[in-house]
């Protein structure tokens, strides 16, 4: 694989889709620590919000140390030369909220739907379209779960409603790099030359940096990741890694790698709760194709009703549940604990 | 045969004539008008071949033989954008409007919570909320009627095919208007709403979550009582809305897992959203209409 000489936009996650093996209590002083390391160590963008995004807090998913609106007002206001981003799911998060992150000070929104539900975006893009020098990005999530041709579909009507870059997003880690190579591949064939496109994997399946590989090679311009992993699942494409890889390929990220290993080291890890890594549960999210922010539900339904978190897991990606259904996971235990008490 | 109360529907789409199949059976309500703004629309087609008068014109083609024909309620089943207006011109001629778009400029309406508080107001226009709400506010009021509920909270799952267009493109309006119902008529010190759209196929009935946190310590006895009361009276004009699990109790956490299945009348039965929307619209007009015949409620002209 030749990658010399390509330009790669980094977004870290750690402090987005890091919340949720946090359980979404990351601090505000914990948060502008790493940011201002992230800053420091030249990553170019960074993401802040609940895990679930703008308007996150809830029983559903989880209620924050802090607001978003505190979270993003103390980065926003540390930050030299990184931007920072947003993510807003649309039927969670509102176009109020996405108001309140731009007076925040983000550079960037990401509007995410499920793979085959863009045109709930139109609202929130149209909108964040309107404002001069907002990065606004749609976000295809579950992008496993339609072929490549209904994917670029809906990218497409994203990128009519106003999206200057548009995402494939793994959110399962499912995909292997010959799915990766081929939605990207005619996405980056389909679409507007000026519109940037992006990927974002998760390490269920080990696949985060060769999925990210596969991305730029057909396409992509933007890679998500994060340092150290923490992400949802088995968690994002480990970025310090990805960027060795980058710097030994020739593909310019940027970012000073020691930095960014330095990053990791000293401040992501120390912060986990459990290892973010591959393990049985999280093999499982990727292996069955099941969002990455379950898991922990899962968890901790098994626990309560005596269940197998794996068993879990593997029904709801029978189910084909998208984004956001952690409601179904108590529901579904409950069901599973009765039928289990009947044999 | 007993004396009904005259109806419009307007908007002949998938909602329009789910209402209209529900309300041909209706032993206080009959439909005599379906209002369209399409000429080729087939659900303006499919309400003449059943008898019932038909304009393409909008609300304007039936003004002018509303009061003649009898009509003293309209049914709204187009989009907030036009619902102000349709509501202004019905009204000025005396028939009551039932809002089933997000438009909620009249009170809202959740029929076995605050429907008799609704019609004794004499309210000319009441709003529906949402399919979310319908189907999920019973149950936070079923919570909060037995002790104070800070914070309440539903996660609306509706299948893809059955999540229209105006749904899609204003999908905010869901979450707000769902919120603020949960709030208003639920009884919650403070609401939040989720929708999520799945696209399974064969697609999904209807599920609805609701979480209630309550101030004190949970009386687990009186609210499970509560609820099992309340979803029997959703049954009566939803006899699909189904508890599947709970109420779970945790800490100060009241869980409760619901599913609708709609009767499948003109709309697919996993389409709840849809029929517990048309089945409360109905359901209210009913009310309406009681009042009416008893003589107890003239509407007047606004």
């Amino acid at each position: 694989m030749d990658l010399a000489g390509k330009k790669v936009t980094l977004h870290d996650m750690c402090l987005r889709d890091g919340m949720h093996p946090k359980q979404h209590q990351i601090t505000v002083d914990q948060m502008v620590t790493i940011a201002r390391a992230m800053d420091e160590a030249g990553i170019p963008l960074i993401e802040v919000t609940h895990g679930d995004g703008l308007g996150g807090a809830s029983v559903n998913y989880g209620f924050p140390a802090a607001s978003d609106e505190q979270y993003l007002t103390a980065v926003c206001k540390e930050m030299k030369n990184t931007r920072v981003s947003a993510l807003l799911l649309p039927g969670i998060g509102t176009v109020d909220h996405l108001k309140m992150a731009v007076d925040c000070g983000i550079s960037t929104i990401r509007i995410a739907t499920h793979c085959t539900e863009a045109d709930v975006s139109e609202q929130h893009l149209t909108m964040a379209a309107k404002y001069n020098d907002l990065d606004t990005v749609g976000f295809l999530m579950m992008a496993h779960m339609v072929e490549a041709e209904e994917l670029v579909t809906q990218l497409k009507m994203m990128e009519d409603f106003g999206a200057n870059c548009v995402y494939i997003t793994d959110s399962a880690g499912y995909m292997l790099p010959d799915h990766v190579t081929s939605r990207v591949a005619l996405a980056r064939a389909e679409l507007r030359p000026e519109t940037e496109l992006g990927f974002h994997g998760h390490h269920n399946m080990a696949m985060g940096v060769a999925n990210s590989l596969a991305a730029v090679e057909a396409g992509a311009n933007r890679i998500d990741g994060s340092l150290a992993g923490l992400g949802a699942g088995a968690g994002n494409t480990p970025l310090e890694i990805f960027i060795a890889v980058c710097d030994r390929m020739g593909v310019e990220t940027g970012v000073d790698l020691f930095k960014a290993m330095d990053v990791s080291e000293d401040l992501i890890v120390p912060m986990m709760d459990d290892m973010v890594r591959v393990d049985r549960d999280s093999l499982t999210l990727g292996y069955a194709g099941v969002y990455s922010s379950f898991l922990l539900f899962a968890k901790r339904s098994a626990k309560k009703y005596g269940l197998s978190s794996r068993d879990i897991l593997v029904e709801l990606g029978r189910r084909r549940t998208v984004g956001g259904q952690e409601d179904m996971i108590e529901d579904l235990a409950l069901d599973m604990a009765k039928a289990q008490g009947e044999n | 045969m007993s004396k009904k109360v005259k109806a419009a529907i307007i908007g002949p789409g998938n909602i329009g004539t789910d209402l209209l199949v529900k309300a041909m059976r209706s032993e206080y309500i009959e439909p005599v008008w379906m209002v369209g703004v399409v000429p080729e629309s087939p659900g303006l087609a499919r309400a003449a071949e059943l008898g019932l008068k038909t304009t393409a014109d909008g609300v304007d083609g039936m003004l002018p033989t509303l009061q003649e024909d009898g009509v003293q309620i309209c049914f709204d089943a187009t989009s907030a954008y036009v619902h102000a207006e349709n509501s202004r011109k019905v009204n000025q001629l005396g028939a009551v409007m039932i809002d089933l778009t997000p438009a909620a400029i009249g009170p809202f309406c959740v029929p076995t919570v605050n429907l008799a508080e609704a019609v004794s107001a004499r309210a000319m226009n009441v709003n529906m909320v949402t399919c979310g709400g319908q189907a999920t506010i019973p149950m936070v009021a079923a919570v909060s009627r037995v002790q104070a509920v800070d914070y309440g909270e539903i996660v609306a799952t509706v299948s893809s095919k059955s999540a229209g267009p105006g749904t899609r493109k204003n999908i905010d309006e869901f979450t707000r208007t769902t919120a603020s119902g949960i709030e208003k008529v639920g009884g919650a010190k403070s609401g939040k709403a989720i929708i999520i759209i799945n696209p399974a196929e064969p697609p999904l009935i209807m599920r609805d979550t609701i979480h209630c946190l309550t101030i004190d310590e949970p009386d687990q006895e009186a609210i499970t009582k509560s609820v099992h009361e309340m979803i029997a009276e959703v049954q009566k004009y939803v006899p699909g809305y189904l508890l599947k699990n709970g109420p779970v109790f945790d800490g100060k956490r009241v869980s409760i897992y619901m599913e609708v299945e709609g009767l499948g009348d003109f709309l697919p039965k996993y389409a709840g959203n849809l029929d517990i929307m048309t089945a409360a619209g109905l359901r209210t007009a009913e009310m309406y209409a009681e009042e009416m015949l008893a003589g107890r409620f003239v509407p007047t002209a606004a």
